[in-house]
């Protein structure tokens, strides 16, 4: 392995343990701010003892989601500096701004939230746990504006003096892919924290210790989980139909489709086939089960749309939507026009250095005419410019298949818990509520796989590959920091998760049925 | 607004969110001084600090992003090239964020002690080696600059930096003057800081009080060195042309005369240090007193922003490369573009209002001080 691909590996690794803490710091301060509101409302102890017993465990979890997130903030620097030069000018903006206007309310506000119950007054205290769950969602709305820029960069134009990206429209960067990414992750969050929240609350039914706790936790972490995975379900939908629209390619990948058609079908279960290529006449699958139409639904909203495959994209074939068969511009003729514009810009380089301005606006005219094609003069072939299809065609199949039985889950939730002291007695399904926790996580970061991985090779989509966006280390250190951090984030989250059990069984002994309302 | 404007007061910007982070290193400084106290002191000294670890980690999470949204070039160059000073600092700050949390939590699989070390070493690491890298400002680094790399397929980094990564700044004893400097400026403000937050504890408080003498005592000459250093360094004078291109000439004791020519600079330093040895006097000689931080939190940010100036104002490059000149970084040649530093400048307004609110909960929060009987009867404590 390169040092391009270690340095994938790393931020890979830091962002995967980070998604394991985010998603349910978003849902959970979510739900303990509920939890106070109705605690200041009832003015009932057993609201505060549910608000404690939940801002505990998100207390355990918000330090690590911390400490995961600088690193990745640094990792842009340290690992990906040429892609900090590169487009820094506009990528930078977000992550700025995201500690500015989010993470210090955060950070602020989480403080009163722990310490603060002698402290401040109870409304103050309230105000300031909802500040904090505000603070954790604007935080990743910066972030998330800043992801989708990489995926569709927009608001932006490239000066060749500096050789960079300047920005020229901040408000670009609020695409639509933006606000849908952007809702995407934090509704899952909110569904991911209601599946934590009634298992955990399934483990207490279990044991039959707190059982009112139990209930009205499974009602508050049912609901939001509900609406949560509902939007998330929506907004999915709406990820779908903007990745057609700008990365055709990730979509491709996604179904593992080399050959594109009419009302395309959409691969419900199924093998990719590993030697497949884009150039070759081996099948796509080694099996499949394919739903009629359903590609094109979910990728057009249409049931007889054209959906093209990797190879259409490739040799730049594709349908319009007056269904008329149009000539896109290959990946073969994007890699010459890349070099061509790699070619322009040394060209206005040297007309610089020779202060000959003619020379110069011709090569920026060059440039300019080429320049979206910029990332592709990095390649030698074509091979070099498609997505892992496997890793991508199964992370998808995994996010929507565990999503769907989330759905169902919630439901059953939802109606257990209404009928009087009905699901207090079925062990099998507290169970499955139990079991089930790891997978909402598995489910989570099976999207991010499908956004990342099926991106590639891009850090900045057509303008930017991977390998060049890289900083000038040695693998070795590289692979170095790689097993520290792989070393330190598992050291760390083995304590992490043992802590929240022992939390947790020592509350189940504890009673949490207090009640002064009457 | 010109962008020469925008770049000054972005550069004016970084400097005080930098002088904020050292001022709240006195968090690390308390971390510093777990080992070897004994147990219900330490359970004191962490409660402490505890209750604002979180600002001084988002203030360095701030003081990062700010300087990528502002000057990306630096990002890319130092980051990138003092590969292991940065990532040193980083693993120091991961253990600690967690440390608080789960130090004395049951089933934290590795017992309080392993985290109190986890504490102290991020108290040790991270003040010395953020005052390494901020002292790599004014003694350089040896790195290159070369943006047309990026046109060559096989190896298109712009920034090239020598094959130790970082680690020759880390053992550079000029740079590691100052990272001592700033380790024991954070243990000083920590005890002194203590002396204002913690009550009802007679004994601790004299105690605090000799840590203050002590590590004010080692502070001062620590910094006293590093400024002789600066003071008669010599620096880089950068005068640019009219076709984007600069010229670099070494000026001797440039940084006297920076802070000389930059005199609002000199003054800045005048004043902090003279409100820093005040308010450390005060505290280690005056009887009850406990307002002692607020002179020396002052003083501090005084000197730190006056130490930005002067690295950065007065045509003088930031971040001078010791194998090319010419390849050096100033806040002419690493900033973002005009458009962005205005749209950043825009969202530089709400800096107040996050100010306001931060003294606004310090205040509500300290209002009550900490004392030994409430960590007995508190229901979240670290």
């Amino acid at each position: 392995m390169t040092v391009v691909d270690w340095s994938r590996w790393q931020f890979a690794l830091t962002a995967i343990y980070h998604w394991l803490f985010v998603p349910l710091t978003l849902g959970l301060s979510l739900i303990v701010a509920i939890m106070e509101s109705l605690y200041l409302k009832s003015k009932s102890e057993k609201w505060l003892a549910a608000t404690k017993f939940w801002m505990t465990l998100f207390g355990i979890n918000f330090a690590i989601g911390v400490a995961t997130g600088i690193i990745l903030e640094f990792e842009f620097g340290t690992n990906w500096s040429n892609y900090s030069w590169f487009v820094g000018d506009i990528f930078g903006a977000p992550l700025a701004i995201e500690g500015l206007v989010a993470f210090f309310m955060e950070s602020t506000f989480v403080a009163v939230m722990f310490f603060g119950w002698n402290k401040v007054s109870p409304r103050f205290h309230l105000a300031a746990t909802w500040l904090t769950w505000l603070g954790a969602s604007i935080s990743a709305l910066w972030i998330l504006v800043a992801n989708a820029w990489m995926q569709y960069p927009t608001g932006m134009e490239f000066d060749p003096a500096q050789m960079r990206n300047v920005m020229d429209n901040f408000w670009e960067l609020f695409s639509g892919i933006a606000i849908n990414k952007y809702m995407h992750a934090v509704f899952s969050g909110w569904a991911l924290s209601g599946v934590f929240v009634i298992g955990v609350s399934a483990w207490f039914l279990l044991k039959k210790r707190n059982e009112g706790f139990a209930v009205r936790s499974i009602k508050v972490g049912g609901w939001l989980g509900l609406v949560g995975l509902l939007l998330t379900m929506w907004t999915g939908d709406g990820s779908a139909v903007e990745v057609t629209k700008h990365q055709p390619m990730k979509l491709a990948a996604m179904e593992g489709l080399y050959h594109g058609g009419y009302s395309q079908g959409i691969v419900a279960a199924g093998l990719v086939n590993p030697s497949k290529t884009w150039n070759n006449d081996e099948d796509e699958y080694l099996f499949d089960i394919t739903v009629p139409y359903g590609l094109s639904i979910l990728a057009k909203h249409n049931l007889n749309a054209y959906v093209p495959g990797i190879s259409d994209i490739v040799n730049g074939i594709d349908v319009n939507e007056n269904g008329d068969t149009i000539n896109t511009v290959s990946y073969a003729e994007r890699i010459r026009l890349g070099k061509l514009a790699h070619e322009s810009l040394r060209a206005y380089d040297q007309a610089r250095a020779a202060h000959d301005e003619a020379g110069m606006n011709k090569a920026v005219a060059e440039l300019k005419e080429n320049y979206q094609f910029f990332g592709y003069g990095y390649f030698d072939s074509v091979d070099e410019a498609i997505p892992p299809v496997g890793v991508t065609f199964y992370s998808f199949r995994i996010m929507v298949i565990l999503g769907s039985y989330f759905l169902l889950y919630f439901l059953v939730a939802l109606f257990a818990v209404y009928r009087k002291d009905w699901l207090q007695k079925q062990n099998w399904l507290q169970w499955i509520a139990i079991i089930s926790v790891p997978f909402m996580w598995l489910c989570s970061e099976a999207g991010w796989c499908v956004a990342e991985v099926g991106r590639q090779p891009w850090t900045v989509q057509d303008l930017l590959p991977t390998k060049a966006a890289i900083s000038e280390i040695s693998s070795a250190s590289v692979i170095t920091t790689f097993w520290l951090f792989a070393l330190i984030f598992t050291v760390l989250l083995v304590a992490e998760v043992s802590i929240m059990l022992r939390q947790i069984s020592k509350y189940s002994k504890t009673n949490l049925e207090i009640d002064n309302a009457h | 607004m010109t962008l020469e404007y925008l770049q000054n007061y972005w550069w004016l910007l970084i400097a005080i969110l930098g002088a904020l982070l050292v001022f709240l290193l006195f968090v690390q400084g308390g971390q510093s001084m777990l080992l070897g106290t004994s147990p219900v002191r330490r359970d004191l000294i962490i409660n402490s600090m505890g209750r604002k670890w979180e600002l001084t980690f988002t203030t360095l999470v701030t003081f990062g992003g700010a300087f990528f949204a502002s000057f990306p070039l630096f990002y890319s160059t130092s980051f990138g090239g003092a590969y292991w000073l940065w990532v040193l600092i980083l693993f120091s700050f991961i253990v600690q964020a967690v440390s608080y949390e789960f130090r004395k939590k049951q089933g934290n699989v590795y017992g309080t002690k392993t985290y109190d070390i986890f504490l102290f070493i991020n108290g040790c690491v991270g003040c010395i080696l953020l005052g390494v890298a901020v002292a790599m400002f004014f003694f350089g680094a040896q790195f290159t600059v070369t943006r047309t790399n990026l046109l060559d397929s096989g190896s298109p980094v712009i920034s090239q930096w020598v094959s130790s990564h970082g680690f020759e700044a880390i053992f550079n004893w000029r740079n590691l003057v100052l990272g001592f400097a700033v380790l024991f400026l954070a243990r000083m403000q920590a005890a002194i800081y203590m002396m204002n937050n913690i009550t009802d504890d007679p004994k601790f408080f004299a105690n605090l009080k000799r840590k203050a003498f002590i590590n004010g005592a080692v502070f001062v000459v620590f910094f006293l060195w590093f400024l002789g250093i600066l003071l008669t360094a010599w620096g880089y004078t950068v005068i640019p042309d009219a076709f984007g291109t600069q010229t670099v000439e070494i000026t001797p004791y440039k940084y006297f005369y920076n802070f000389c020519e930059v005199w609002q600079a000199g003054i800045m330093l005048l004043l902090g240090v003279a409100l820093v040895l005040y308010g450390w006097a005060r505290s280690c000689f005056a009887k009850k007193y406990t307002q002692g931080i607020w002179f020396t939190g002052s003083g501090t940010f005084l000197v730190v922003v006056s130490l930005f100036c002067v690295a950065g104002f007065n045509n003088t490059p930031f971040y001078p490369s010791l194998i090319d000149p010419a390849s050096s970084l100033t806040i002419r040649n690493a900033s973002s573009s005009e458009f962005t530093l205005t749209a950043m400048s825009y969202v530089s307004i709400v800096i107040p209002f996050v100010l306001a609110y931060i003294a606004y909960v310090w205040y509500s929060m300290d209002k009550k001080k900490l004392t030994p009987g409430e960590l007995e009867t508190t229901s979240h404590k670290y």
